[in-house]
């Protein structure tokens, strides 16, 4: 059991949370899924601090965005896979 | 305190060591404090200067000032005795002095107290002038100040206490790994009778349909998604613009929550799996035995904790992800954060860290018995981080303007 670079909550996620100080630009982060205790590669495009979101597949404008299992809001800037996933490209459905 | 209980959880694992009482003050109407405080409660803002000039004078009282109590009107009225009242009726409070500008008010609030049989004097300051109404209170502080002093710890049984949760200033360790440890402690303890309050209606805004269908009954679900729809609808009204940075706030952003659907399934991650039984109004005292309660509050986190506070409950379970650091003047609140940066910068304010869980050293189930053994040390009487450092908010909410 290594330490992970990143957590999904659920399987379903297509975001995973940096849980290390901080990413580096092209590093393969060992993402670790809470739900099956499974293990996969994700790679992170930038730099991205402790507790921030990385995608786990390319996103398009208009996607929801899945954590927890659950729609937490929609794509509003195309996301590639790996990249750096907050208020600059995601908005809230509710407010 | 040598006895356990011994529990079995759902997975089929026996969990030994579960004290099965703690140390405790008896109050006359049955229930028990883990604080014995005597306070000097102001019913008005500019009752605040003699409220604190007979704390100044008498030692082992606090006075807990306030910004309201004058030409309030219709339910914001009534909250605002409700927790007035419900902050002296609290078990961790062994007596108070009410202090109020005019009889009235004041002897509403000494009668609402009085009900559980706990000292309780009123003392107005019209027609006599601050100071010998301070002189008069004083008098009688001196009095409770030196009868708590006596009260002795005793043996509770661990249904005597009562906890309330909120968490502040979260970030996406709260969802993964703080508050999934309230909801572990919240899933062992529950079942040995506790009580327990989660509120913060706001903030489960996104999570409100998967959140109602924890209402244990048809009525508990009803009952919150009315309190929800009516909040968001009064947020939808005064709202200027999309609320960044007020839900989810700059700190949460910096940490790396994006929505407020984002923080509200987080939140909730603070229930475990439990259900809750009733929907209580702003500082409303529970009725239906124990078991989990919603209480219908803001989401910020003094505003939340003193109406928590002010409906009965004990002590209080406080996950932070980017360090809020606040406290309460009669509920002892115990921080927790599972986010490394905040235990190692701030740790003068973290009672329990769990960062151990996101390296995967630690896991949920023996993050919930650190959680526990902190909890049962705060209960019987070791000071909480907040406590040391002398954070005391109290503040009141006001639901609209005066008069």
């Amino acid at each position: 059991m290594s330490k992970p670079d990143l957590i999904i909550h659920d399987e379903k996620d297509n975001v995973g949370v940096v849980v290390i100080e901080t990413t580096k630009k092209g590093q393969e982060c060992n993402a670790w899924i809470m739900e099956n205790d499974k293990t996969v590669n994700v790679p992170s495009s930038n730099d991205v601090p402790l507790g921030h979101k990385i995608a786990l597949k390319d996103l398009k404008v208009g996607d929801t965005i899945f954590k927890y299992g659950h729609d937490i809001g929609k794509v509003v800037k195309e996301i590639k896979k790996g990249e750096h996933v907050h208020v600059h490209n995601v908005k809230t459905k509710k407010w | 305190m040598s006895m356990f209980i011994t529990l079995k959880l759902k997975s089929g694992k026996l969990n030994m060591g579960i004290p099965k009482s703690f140390l405790g003050y008896k109050r006359e109407n049955g229930r028990a404090g883990t604080r014995n405080h005597v306070i000097i409660l102001p019913v008005d803002d500019i009752s605040n200067a003699c409220a604190e000039a007979v704390a100044n004078n008498i030692k082992g009282t606090i006075a807990l000032p306030h910004s309201y109590g004058r030409l309030q009107f219709g339910a914001d009225l009534e909250l605002h005795f409700r927790t007035m009242i419900g902050t002296g009726r609290n078990p961790n409070v062994a007596a108070v002095i009410v202090i109020g500008i005019e009889p009235k008010w004041t002897k509403k609030i000494v009668d609402g107290i009085a009900e559980t049989g706990k000292p309780v004097e009123g003392f107005h300051i019209e027609r006599s002038g601050d100071i010998q109404t301070i002189m008069k209170a004083s008098k009688k502080a001196q009095e409770f100040s030196m009868w708590a002093s006596e009260k002795q710890r005793e043996e509770c049984p661990l249904s005597d206490l009562w906890i309330s949760v909120k968490c502040g200033e979260s970030d996406t360790t709260s969802g993964l790994a703080s508050n999934p440890t309230v909801g572990n402690l919240m899933d062992k303890l529950e079942p040995l009778g506790v009580h327990l309050c989660f509120g913060e209606t706001s903030e489960l805004t996104g999570a409100e349909q998967v959140c109602a269908k924890r209402g244990a009954n048809p009525e508990a679900q009803k009952k919150f998604m009315k309190t929800w729809s009516e909040y968001n609808d009064f947020i939808l009204k005064e709202a200027t613009d999309d609320l960044s940075e007020s839900q989810p706030t700059a700190g949460n952003i910096a940490g790396g929550l994006t929505t407020i659907e984002e923080k509200a399934f987080g939140n909730f991650q603070k229930i475990g799996s439990r259900k809750f039984i009733d929907v209580l109004e702003p500082a409303e005292e529970p009725k239906k035995g124990k078991g989990l309660y919603f209480m219908d509050t803001s989401s910020a986190a003094a505003e939340c904790v003193t109406l928590q506070a002010a409906g009965g409950f004990n002590i209080h379970l406080f996950p932070t992800g980017q360090g809020n650091i606040i406290g309460n003047p009669i509920e002892p609140v115990v921080k927790l954060t599972a986010n490394p940066l905040t235990a190692k910068l701030m740790s003068e304010h973290v009672d329990c860290d769990v960062s151990k869980i996101l390296s995967r050293e630690m896991n949920l189930d023996q993050a919930g018995d650190k959680l526990i053994e902190t909890t049962l040390k705060v209960a019987n009487g070791r000071l909480t981080c907040a406590e040391a450092l002398g954070h005391r908010e109290f503040v009141m909410t006001k639901l609209y303007r005066s008069a």
